[in-house]
């Protein structure tokens, strides 16, 4: 459930929230190692938005030009007015997706979906083995993924398969493919595990070899070359093995607003962990105000705020600096360059990184789950050997 | 792989593809699964004729009518239909 910026239009030249993604609940029945959500979430499960404050949300954003409308958590559809917000976001022009586990989705509510107007469900899959797609969300939904699959397909929905890949899965790349021809995919979605939140804490257990990675995509394309135009692939590089970093949500503040469970607003999954920064809440200002005015969107925003060695850099246009959460989560400066960066002073901590991935005693450590157990002893203090290498709790 | 646009072909926005005009940007766009391309003012037009009933034919009639200025936009019509073919943003019907 990470990237969303393909084929977005590269020369945006004012900023416009085109995007708007809903995490619409922290809580979820999976337990995924590589969830992305903060691992704090225990703390942001309570005070959800109800239906009408999110009805608003959807309103305001899209009079400020939100277009693509995700519907995401945690696990959306432990909430029940999801038929009224997917309706409503039909009315007011947004195209809309629902990502979810496929957890939750019965016959009833596909349809209640189709009638409101949805236009895609995005399912997370996970392997082809019901042994690892099992582990690595902690849970017995391998056949229930697959039950869903067929319902979304039989719907007329366009099927858009996410599946994130880590050390378990990348071996599978091939027979993961042959399975999402199989259950007729349109898009597929090969993420590579980005580490945040709780990949993080489990980057030694996650992390592929860079020898994986190179085999991985050299099968992905030799498939496209195979299907053609039938099935969308997207195989997306992870930052750690280049030496540039990304253009994080495509610029800070540039196109993507992220209203979280409980309200507040943010330009990126993670930006709760940066320091100094008090996100808005839709509850007190409105959302025109936050993009456009607040400090917090302001922050980051175009490339006042660099120091060296990105101000004087000659590609800054390219990357705006990286990611700003990568770089104090590893670093402890939020303002430094990306540390995936080649001319980042902090290199090293991604080279360590790499060479850790291939120690078996760092790999053998258990898996820290996403659950609220864990998330409530992260909470307070717990597991500090694990997060000892990290500026912030990630 | 550039597939030939015919005069008498006619096609359609592809399907799980949305064409809209959007206010807030003031230009039209096409809206499919994890993307959005904004169009150019006449790539929007061409596809605003693209609607499952014009042919190809039809399209470039409609739009000289239209622009009457413009002198022979016939090619870059074709051309328009081509590239949007290829993207997979249109469909034959
Ligand atoms: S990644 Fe897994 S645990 Fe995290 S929200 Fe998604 S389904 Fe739930
Ligand atoms: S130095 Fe900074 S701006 Fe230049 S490429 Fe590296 S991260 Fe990007």
């Amino acid at each position: 459930m990470t990237t969303l910026n393909n084929g977005v239009e590269a020369n945006i030249t004012q900023t416009q929230p085109l995007w708007l993604l809903a995490e619409i609940t922290y809580r979820c029945p999976l337990h995924c190692a590589f969830c992305y959500n903060p691992t704090d979430y225990a703390d942001h499960t309570k005070n959800e938005l109800n239906t009408d404050e999110w009805i608003k949300v959807l309103r305001d954003a899209r009079k400020m030009g939100a277009l693509q409308l995700g519907i995401s958590g945690g696990e959306p559809l432990l909430r029940d007015d999801i038929e009224d917000i997917v309706t409503e976001a039909n009315q007011l022009g947004y195209y809309s997706n629902l990502i979810t586990s496929g957890v939750g989705l019965t016959e009833k509510r596909i349809d209640a979906f189709k009638a409101g107007g949805l236009d895609h469900i995005q399912l997370s899959m996970h392997d082809i083995t019901e042994e690892i797609s099992n582990f690595v969300t902690d849970t017995k939904t391998f056949k229930l993924k697959q039950k869903v699959a067929a319902m979304i397909k039989d719907r007329g929905y366009p099927m858009v398969l996410n599946v994130v890949i880590h050390r378990y899965n990348i071996g599978h790349i091939k027979e993961i493919l042959e399975m999402a021809e199989k259950l007729g995919a349109d898009y597929v979605e090969l993420a590579n595990t980005q580490y945040y939140g709780w990949s993080l804490i489990n980057r030694n257990q996650l992390m592929p070899t860079k020898e994986q990675i190179d085999e991985a995509e050299k099968i992905t394309n030799e498939f496209r070359e195979y299907i053609g135009n039938k099935m969308k692939i997207f195989f997306v590089v992870p930052d750690y093995y280049a030496e540039r970093p990304k253009k994080c949500m495509n610029g800070w503040g540039e196109v993507f607003m992220i209203v979280t469970a409980n309200g507040d607003v943010l330009p990126c999954h993670s930006a709760r962990v940066l320091p100094n920064i008090d996100f808005p809440n839709v509850k007190n200002y409105q959302l025109n105000e936050i993009w456009y005015d607040s400090s917090a969107f302001n922050k980051y925003r175009g490339d006042d705020w660099m120091k060296e060695p990105c101000r004087s850099c000659s590609e800054k246009e390219n990357d705006l600096g990286g990611c700003r959460c990568q770089a104090y989560l590893l670093s402890g400066d939020a303002e430094g360059a990306d540390p995936i960066c080649t001319k980042s002073p902090h290199r090293h901590l991604i080279d360590q990184a790499l060479e850790d991935s291939k120690n078996e005693i760092l790999q053998a450590q258990p898996i820290i789950f996403r659950t609220d157990k864990n998330s409530k002893e992260l909470i307070q203090g717990e597991h500090k050997e694990r997060l000892k290498d990290f500026k912030a709790m990630p | 792989m550039t597939q030939k646009i015919e005069l008498t072909d006619i096609y359609k926005i592809a399907p799980h593809h949305r064409f809209q005009w959007e206010e807030a940007q003031n230009c039209y766009v096409i809206l499919f699964p994890e993307g959005m391309i904004k169009l150019n003012p006449s790539a929007g037009e061409i596809l605003n004729l693209v609607d499952g009933k014009n042919s190809v034919e039809n399209v470039v009639t409609l739009l000289k009518e239209k622009f009457k200025d413009a002198g022979d936009i016939e090619k870059d019509i074709i051309s328009m239909f081509e590239f949007a073919l290829n993207k997979a943003w249109i469909s034959k019907e």
